[in-house]
């Protein structure tokens, strides 16, 4: 989507959320029973909308060439299992983690725009955003001024998701919203209202970095933004959760979620993404024990 | 006026909680008259599941913990054991016991138990070895633990083979799954509570009731678990354990359907000997 079409949403027609509502109907998605085969293809789902993360400080090279073997072949021994969909990194390690993957299909998200505060100035953000661009990043995670957010300056967080989009270029945006930061579901949907009308391709819950990060009611509520979203403008907006899905039980709930909210059609890595890092063994260990019908162990999975 | 009594329910025992099964399912104890003496939880794969779970998570802190301090938790059990003795040999003698006997038994068990806690600080010493190698090298071995251990306990007694079970697993630093006695559980879930009470950290021990044919298939096979103790004398379902635990290389130790011998080499049957060759110089 063009960013001169971008128009400042009529925040005043942004419904209000049912707190006790979302957080009722969100429980009841964790209590589907999928079983067997359907459970088998759903953690394989799963596997095939990772965005294997690393962003801490001691961030190496070697690490990433090594995560990014993982999200290529997440099953060495079963080739049907994965790729993962992108291998999330900061800036500075684009241009490895590029190689890394090199055609095999998988993409390379970097965090962009100051991560995770986003507190400084948006030259230089913008600037950040050009720089992962240029090394081959092909997504950028940006986060959202939420300071700025909580003091209602609506059109100042529109303008800057707009510039952002525009300097990502070809490259898809995501909008972390930092919904831990946020503290009401009415803040989460202005805001994800906001990013998809600035032109967000995904919007995201959260960095990882704040506690509560994703929760399945945060999610449902985005969910639902861009469920209304779609209806208005035709636009098919993916979402990201992102922190705190660390189980299979837990990633086959979201996509419960996801097809039961928005339909078939978001039920691919084009338009849903787990942002995890201690997720992908999970899946690959419940996908063991599915086809071997034994519980497995850590101790026989490479730890990145 | 009467009054209505209030019995316990007898529930699981994972992560150093009393969860109900997960499965919904229990079976009937009767004693020996046909009295029903409770309904007992019929523990599932999930919840053996659950249990390795809490015993892996538990397991680091335990085996790092020092001999002394797993020596004196080890003690405290035996002093919870012996200040509820008469409720122990209430449940044995329910669950068909004589009186006498079942005094005996309870008695036995806190011995067992002081017994093992003295090995605490003891078997390391005992079992390690400095050894004679012809480079310049100091050689030498210590017993470490294998990790989790999945136990089927002695069918035929209630608390003393269980203690005899648990206490030689648990003083090497190892942590534990146990399956109680089919007919004689009313005292696993008790020692639970023993247990509970005595600062053994949560998940160190995991009890478990219900059928041992259709857990052991799963604890054999369990990645997770490093060994298993079979107390059967089921030579069929020995070998197909056996077979499945073949997978990971799981230490598999057999046992008769009794309670196991107070005996250092039984500690000694949950350990891994590691063997260091440290340089030494001029």
């Amino acid at each position: 989507m063009a960013v001169e079409s971008a128009h400042f949403p009529d925040l005043k027609a942004v419904p209000h959320v049912d707190q006790v509502g979302v957080e009722e109907r969100a429980q009841r998605f964790q209590k589907r029973s999928i079983k067997g085969p359907t459970k088998l293809s759903a953690l394989k789902l799963a596997v095939t909308m990772l965005d294997i993360t690393t962003l801490e400080g001691r961030d190496s090279q070697g690490k990433v060439r090594q995560m990014c073997a993982k999200a290529i072949h997440p099953l060495p021994e079963d080739p049907s299992v994965g790729p993962a969909a992108a291998v999330c990194v900061y800036p500075r390690l684009v241009r490895v983690a590029r190689e890394a993957v090199g055609d095999s299909g998988v993409k390379v998200a970097s965090v962009a725009t100051a991560f995770p505060s986003g507190q400084s100035r948006l030259k230089e953000r913008l600037a950040e955003i050009s720089f992962a661009v240029g090394e081959g990043a092909g997504e950028i995670d940006m986060v959202i001024s939420r300071g700025k957010f909580l003091r209602g300056e609506f059109r100042l967080i529109f303008d800057e998701i707009a510039r952002c989009k525009e300097a990502c270029g070809a490259a898809h945006l995501k909008v972390i919203l930092e919904t831990g930061e946020l503290t009401t579901y009415d803040n989460v949907r202005r805001a994800s209202e906001l990013a998809m009308a600035a032109g967000a391709d995904f919007i995201k819950t959260s960095t990882g970095k704040v506690s509560p990060a994703a929760t399945l009611p945060v999610t449902l509520v985005m969910l639902e933004a861009i469920r209304d979203f779609h209806e208005r403008t035709g636009r098919k907006v993916g979402m990201k959760p992102a922190g705190g899905i660390s189980n299979a039980k837990l990633a086959i709930q979201y996509l419960v979620m996801l097809k039961e909210t928005l339909g078939p059609d978001w039920l691919s890595n084009e338009r849903f993404r787990f942002g995890a890092s201690s997720l992908t063994n999970d899946l690959l260990m419940q996908i063991r024990k599915q086809q071997t019908g034994r519980y497995q162990s850590a101790d026989y999975f490479t730890k990145d | 006026m009467s009054r209505i009594t209030v019995s316990k329910t007898y529930k699981l025992y994972i992560g150093g909680k009393f969860p109900r099964t997960e499965s919904g399912r229990y079976y009937k104890l009767k004693g020996r008259s046909g009295k029903l003496l409770a309904d007992v939880s019929r523990g599932s794969r999930k919840d053996l599941r659950e249990a390795v779970v809490a015993a892996r998570k538990a397991l680091p802190g335990w085996a790092n913990a020092t001999a002394y301090l797993r020596g004196q938790i080890l003690y405290r059990v035996a002093e919870m054991l012996e200040g509820r003795a008469s409720q122990f040999v209430d449940e044995l003698v329910a669950q068909g016991s004589t009186s006498a006997a079942a005094r005996k038994e309870v008695t036995a068990a806190v011995d067992l138990w002081v017994h093992y806690a003295g090995w605490s600080d003891k078997f390391q010493a005992v079992f390690s070895s400095v050894n004679p190698v012809a480079s310049p090298h100091f050689n030498f071995s210590r017993p470490e633990e294998t990790g989790v251990v999945g136990a089927i306990a002695p069918e035929s007694s209630g608390l003393l083979g269980l203690s005899s079970v648990l206490a030689p697993i648990m003083v090497g630093g190892n942590s534990a799954v146990v399956l109680a006695s089919r007919k004689r559980p009313l005292c696993a879930i008790t020692l639970a509570e023993v247990l509970n009470s005595s600062d053994v950290p949560g998940g160190v021990v995991n009890l478990l009731t219900g059928f041992a044919d259709e857990l052991l298939p799963h604890m054999a096979g369990h990645m997770d678990v490093n060994s298993i103790l079979l107390c059967s004398e089921d030579a069929k379902a020995c070998k197909a354990a056996r077979e499945l635990a073949s997978e990971n290389v799981k230490r598999v130790v057999l046992r008769d359907d009794a309670p196991l011998e107070e005996d250092p080499y039984e500690i000694l049957a949950f350990q891994e000997i590691k063997t260091t060759w440290h340089p030494v110089g001029v």
